[in-house]
């Protein structure tokens, strides 16, 4: 284990952003945090998670997949894939790791989807534990554990030092590199503030919140829950829980006429639209209770059904604090069954 | 002036569903902590009992519910409107988007709405109680010690800034209805208009790039009640969900700005649901500023069937040219 003082994490920043990018989330000037490219003069915010997952630095929210140029007859089609750079995300948050986890059970079976893979091979992700949740936070709910976030490095915040510890071949390569800045550590401290941190998780106010009735098979049980009505009543569809959440995964292919020719991008889609899986005949999901009811469908029940029981959550709280009509996973998980364990 | 409190409301509620005047209530549901409130339908005394709430969060503007609830409905539906609610009423009335005669609308006394971002940043994260009386909010959290908090330090931007007290619309009363109020909603506004061409761009583009194009902003505002949104419609030609490029990300604004100029009775719904905290009500306080002064005096909304100006003709209406030049003052 390796630590350096908070005083001088800049140089650790710096010692990164030599080789290699360094992204991390830095406030914005409205206050709220956004994964930002390092450079002097950036702080890393003390926000406990950002406003957008780190799910864009694998599946951005637009991305080129190919090109074609007209000439005449003559159709070129070009690859826009780039090589990727070795890069660093920092300061991720337990959930946020396990979510990556989930988008790989998507993009890298087979078919794998070079496009998240390139990505994914080249980014080392440097997880820190959560000191503060927020009253928001259900993480444990599925397992997760805010305290000891696994990723190619955990990391550790203590009053005045960070806590490095690598775990993976990916880790270590980035540790060793950063030997002239750190120095090695005891665990007294992480394991003191891993107490401290499962104390506070006790606390939170979704700490019970029960996940026992969901799961693979049970699209029977919940399909047609009377519930979703009145859930999903005054859902706007404006798909803002899906753009802020680190597993949603879907999306949509279009073209872009450049004039003399076409980029095809692919684009985050959001099963609260309209014209989600819209299709020649016409679309599956004609109201928005439908289109509700697909995105905790998918999350409670579909995707565990595809994944070995592993919800398509991971409790980061996003959906539930961004909601412009404050409705979310929480309230839909308490009202279609978990009610009597409250 | 008296304290409006749930209980008044859930006693008015009440009182229109058991003599039949109304068969249903649009109001507020009650959340997991004290602020997340959902807007909602009561179908019965019962409902209204356990989730129905009035307070400091009531946020949301119900009145955009009132297209989509009224379509199919027998009798009527009964609505609670803050002063800033009942503009919007009248602007969806006066571009017919439904029947009067369905809604019995119920004007609330507002004494401001809380922002509990605003709260966050002084009492921290981790909340696990916010008590609202009055003037004073008493906040408990996970990490700090119980803190008094002045409502006047929370308000959100827009009741801060309120444009009005006065209630436009309603067939009763709960409460006292104020008045239009000279509020300092367009300083901000001013602010921009002194910046150089330049620098306004940079602080445009600073924050569009944040958007997310979630839709969220569109689709909250009351003025946006196209059945079918030009930016959903895949047969449109400029269908699309994401910020596919900066360019397309800030046209969307701008054409929406323009689409609203004249209809935004600025309620600030845009503003309070964007995810990004992106100031989009300064966008369209520019274009109310704008149309007051070329114009005079318009607001969207204080009458049922005004003509906003932008839509209407008069002889004294400001000649293109003039329009031109300013732009040549402003580059
Ligand atoms: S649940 Fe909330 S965030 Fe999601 S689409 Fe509906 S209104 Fe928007
Ligand atoms: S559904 Fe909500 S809480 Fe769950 S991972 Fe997505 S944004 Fe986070
Ligand atoms: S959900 Fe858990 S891991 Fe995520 S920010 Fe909250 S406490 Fe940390
Ligand atoms: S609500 Fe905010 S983030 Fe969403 S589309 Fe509107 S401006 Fe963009």
């Amino acid at each position: 284990m390796r630590k350096i003082v908070l005083e001088k994490i800049d140089l650790l920043f710096e010692a990164i952003s030599n080789t290699m990018s360094l992204y991390l989330p830095v406030d914005q000037n409205d206050g709220k945090a956004a994964y930002t490219k390092w450079e002097e003069g950036k702080k890393w915010s003390e926000a406990l998670n950002t406003v957008k997952s780190p799910k864009d630095f694998f599946f951005p929210q637009t991305e080129d997949m190919m090109e074609f140029k007209v000439e005449g007859k003559n159709i070129e089609v070009i690859d826009t894939r780039k090589a990727s750079e070795d890069f660093v995300v920092f300061g991720v948050r337990a959930c946020d790791v396990k979510a990556f986890d989930i988008l790989d059970k998507v993009f890298l079976v087979d078919p794998c989807d070079s496009y998240y893979a390139t990505k994914r091979e080249h980014g080392i992700i440097v997880a820190v534990a959560c000191n503060k949740p927020s009253e928001t936070c259900f993480c444990s709910a599925f397992g997760i554990d805010a305290a000891d976030p696994k990723a190619d490095v955990s990391a550790w915040k203590t009053e005045n030092e960070l806590y490095l510890q690598a775990n993976t071949e990916k880790g270590e390569k980035l540790l060793k590199a950063l030997e002239n800045v750190t120095e090695e550590a005891t665990e007294e401290k992480v394991t003191e503030q891993k107490e401290q941190i499962a104390k506070i998780m006790k606390k939170l106010p979704l700490a019970d919140l029960d996940t026992s009735k969901f799961g693979g098979g049970k699209t029977d049980e919940f399909f047609n829950s009377p519930e979703w009505e009145e859930l999903s009543e005054s859902c706007l569809g404006c798909g803002t829980c899906t753009f802020v959440c680190p597993t949603c995964q879907c999306y949509d292919i279009k073209d872009f006429n450049t004039g003399n020719g076409v980029i095809r991008y692919r684009c985050w889609d959001s099963c609260m639209y309209s014209d989600f899986t819209r299709m020649a005949h016409g679309n599956n999901r004609n109201s928005q209770k439908e289109r509700f009811r697909q995105r905790f469908m998918h999350k409670l029940v579909y995707y565990p059904e595809n994944n070995e029981g592993i919800f398509g959550c991971v409790g980061c709280g996003r959906c539930v604090s961004r909601c412009p009509i404050s409705m979310n996973i929480v309230k839909v998980m308490k009202n279609l069954g978990g009610k009597e364990n409250e | 002036m008296q304290k409006i409190t749930k209980e008044m409301l859930i006693d008015k509620a009440t009182e229109l569903l058991n003599n039949g005047t109304v068969s249903l209530v649009l109001g507020w549901k009650k959340g997991e902590y004290d602020y997340d409130v959902t807007p909602g339908v009561f179908e019965s005394v019962e409902e209204l009992k356990k989730d129905f709430v009035f307070g400091d969060f009531s946020a949301a503007n119900l009145s955009k519910y009132l297209v989509k609830k009224t379509e199919k409905l027998e009798g009527k539906i009964l609505v609670f409107l803050k002063p800033c609610d009942t503009y919007s009423f009248n602007q969806l009335l006066t571009e017919h988007r439904f029947d009067r005669e369905k809604v019995y609308a119920v004007g609330v006394q507002c004494d401001g709405m809380v922002d509990i971002e605003k709260v966050k940043k002084i009492a921290g994260d981790g909340i696990l109680s916010v008590d609202c009386n009055g003037e004073d909010i008493v906040v408990k959290t996970l990490y700090n010690d119980d803190m008094t908090i002045a409502k006047a330090d929370v308000l959100a931007e827009r009741c801060a800034n309120c444009k009005s007290k006065k209630h436009v619309a309603y067939d009763e009363l709960l409460g006292e209805s104020g008045e239009v109020i000279d509020s300092n909603r367009f300083d901000e506004v001013e602010k921009l208009e002194k910046m150089t061409a330049d620098e306004r761009f940079a602080f445009w583009q600073n924050e569009l790039s944040k958007c997310i194009r979630c839709n969220a902003c569109r689709d909250a505002c009351p003025a946006c009640t196209c059945e079918k949104c030009v930016f959903n419609n895949p047969n449109s030609g400029v269908e699309n969900k994401s910020p596919a490029n900066s360019f397309e990300e800030k046209l969307f604004h701008i054409i929406r700005a323009y689409h609203v100029a004249g209809r935004c009775t600025d309620c600030g719904e845009c503003s309070r649901v964007c995810p990004q905290n992106i100031p989009l009500h300064l966008l369209n306080r520019k274009f109310i500023k704008d149309i007051n002064e070329f114009y005079g005096e318009y607001q969207a909304g204080a009458e049922v069937g005004s003509r906003a100006p932008l839509v209407d003709y008069t002889l004294n209406d400001l000649e293109p040219g003039e329009v031109f030049d300013r732009g040549d003052e402003n580059a």
